[in-house]
């Protein structure tokens, strides 16, 4: 083959460069399509909903009247779900997840629990709805509660915590684990002292996708019983309630409630357009809701990160 | 080798094979550590030295599947470091270890030092500054980082946090220091400093080295051992084996003609 002159040369060049473009300009029409789609959304609920966002708007209960119906059951309902939601599926996630990496012999067993997580990633959360009407309302007791919803919710997102959690120790190199051993660790005192602080800030973010998807599930929740038309808040502890009596520490987990996206759901099946204006208002506080713990979630990463390094 | 002079016995294998799952990685490995003398381990990549020395303190226990034959006994209790009914937690509170590639945690520097009392149960405020001071003074370090003890560990510079971790290990007083090529990743000037730290150091405990750089054996070292493909070719006296080696593989690999 003859070596080739310096026109042929620039012309590869520029034929390479030509698709270097291309793609260029094909990556940013995708990036920015993505976008605007979400840009879009949230533009339009906020125009939509706009003369909802007043003080009352989350100070309301629902009504009948779109004009005064609130979301203030629906947002208390949703945070209270998230906490137990979270009180329930972090310390098992995480320790399951601490479980299988550090812990877990390679076998059988362990690996058909793998598979069975991810597995339980792809079970459709109505699948869930059904499991947890059997077991948590009807066999445990618990009632169309926030107790029964945040349980339910927690088990909807243990695999995520588990795979991030499983993911974020797998980035610790293993020469920090050979460290701690070759000092006379035990494996739970390399854990506490290593594993899980330097697996932090990959477990949060594990932790807030979680949560995020699990706040905006509306099928579950349904199915379990949540109500669409509630007008009180669950008993804060230790107040007064009915009779005269005081409230539990934690009497709230037994309440009826109702979350977020029911309640957008009950406002969009309504027959009066004006319960419109309702939907998208909530939407667009969902939305923020969500947005805001992703923000959260990068700022504590970012900042637990900064002191990590290897 | 009798020899009237002939110290101690710090440790011993005998008859020690390795292996990570079928494969043979040590074959029948007969060697004594002498008590207070630095012990070198020389051979080419892959000639099971670092496998050697990772079976001191049962670092293969921490990865399934690898088995140890033979023993390793350590003095004075003449204990088989290598029986399953020897807890290798226990063998690692005895035996430290420093890694190839600096290892700091991403702690301050007084944590890093500390960690090993904290382990050990020790949180006495007072215990721990006065421990932790002592392991920074042996291990060279203490006038370089006495005046930032909380800044964090990883942002020391190589030589530094390879100094921190033999500070590290030498906080919890061990009997038998090991070191797996504590320099490869290092400039030539901290490889100084590490070795003139490992000539120091021998004075309070047994050392096992294991080194890809025959120079430094020479340097540092009292004993030599010769290892290949798995076996020890020849242990003696580092000059004997580098001026006069009795074993045709050592006199190759030594000369450069082989390795």
């Amino acid at each position: 083959m003859k070596p080739l002159t310096t026109e042929q040369i620039r012309a590869v060049i520029a034929k390479g460069k030509f698709r270097d473009n291309l793609f260029k300009a094909v990556g940013v029409f995708c990036l920015a399509f993505a976008l605007l789609v979400i840009v879009a959304l949230i533009a339009d609920m906020l125009i939509k909903g706009s003369e909802r966002f007043t003080l009352d708007f989350f100070l309301n209960f629902a009504s009948r009247r779109a004009t005064q119906a609130g979301i203030l059951s629906a947002w208390v309902g949703s945070l209270l779900v998230m906490l137990v939601t979270a009180l329930a599926a972090v310390p098992l996630g995480v320790a399951a997840g601490l479980y299988l990496e550090e812990y877990a012999k390679r076998n059988w067993i362990t690996n058909i629990i793998e598979i069975n997580i991810t597995n339980l990633a792809a079970v459709p959360s109505i699948v869930y709805g059904l499991l947890a009407l059997g077991i948590f309302v009807y066999q445990f007791g618990f009632g169309q509660s926030i107790l029964s919803a945040g349980l339910t919710l927690a088990l909807l997102i243990l695999p995520i915590i588990i795979v991030a959690t499983r993911e974020a120790i797998r980035a610790i190199p293993a020469m920090i684990r050979e460290g701690s051993m070759a000092v006379g660790a035990t494996r739970w005192q390399t854990c506490r002292y290593h594993i899980v602080p330097y697996a932090m800030p990959g477990i949060l973010t594990g932790v807030i996708i979680g949560l995020a998807r699990a706040i905006g599930e509306t099928a579950p929740i349904i199915t379990i019983g949540a109500l669409t038309f509630i007008a009180f808040l669950p008993p804060v502890p230790f107040s007064e309630i009915d009779g005269g009596a005081t409230a539990g520490m934690f009497d709230w987990v037994m309440s009826p409630f109702t979350v977020m996206p029911i309640q957008i759901f009950n406002w969009t099946s309504r027959p009066d357009p004006a319960f419109e204006v309702n939907a998208a208002a909530a939407g667009f506080v969902l939305m923020a809701m969500v947005l805001s713990m992703n923000a959260v979630a990068i700022y504590l990463r970012y900042k637990m990160r900064k002191n990590i390094k290897w | 080798m009798q020899i009237h002079d002939t110290p101690a016995l710090k440790a011993e294998a005998r008859n020690l094979n390795f292996y990570y799952s079928e494969k043979q990685a040590l074959k029948g490995i007969n060697m004594p550590i002498y008590d207070k003398k630095v012990t070198a381990l020389i051979g080419p990549s892959g000639c099971g030295k670092s496998t050697y020395l990772r079976s001191f303190n049962r670092m293969h226990d921490l990865y399934p599947g690898n088995r140890y034959e033979g023993e390793i006994r350590f003095f004075p209790d003449n204990t088989n470091l290598l029986s399953p009914d020897v807890d290798p937690i226990e063998v690692r509170m005895r035996i430290g270890m420093v890694f190839q590639k600096p290892n700091p945690f991403p702690k301050t520097i007084f944590e890093n030092v500390a960690y090993g009392l904290r382990v050990r149960g020790e949180n006495n405020k007072r215990t721990l500054d006065d421990k932790v001071e002592h392991a920074l003074k042996g291990a060279a370090i203490w006038d370089e980082v006495k005046d930032r003890l909380q800044d964090m560990a990883p942002n020391l510079s190589g030589g530094q946090q390879q100094r921190l971790c033999i500070a590290r290990a030498l906080a919890t007083d061990p009997e038998l220091l090991l070191f797996d090529e504590p320099t490869s990743a290092l400039d030539p000037i901290a490889t100084g400093a590490i070795e003139e730290l490992v000539h120091e150091l021998k004075k309070r405990v047994t050392i096992l080295i294991v080194t890809h750089n025959m120079q430094q054996a020479a340097r540092v070292s009292d004993y030599t051992a010769y290892m290949y493909l798995g076996e020890m070719i020849e242990f003696g006296k580092t000059d004997q084996i580098f001026i006069k080696p009795n074993d045709k593989r050592t006199e190759d690999y030594i000369t450069g003609r082989m390795g």
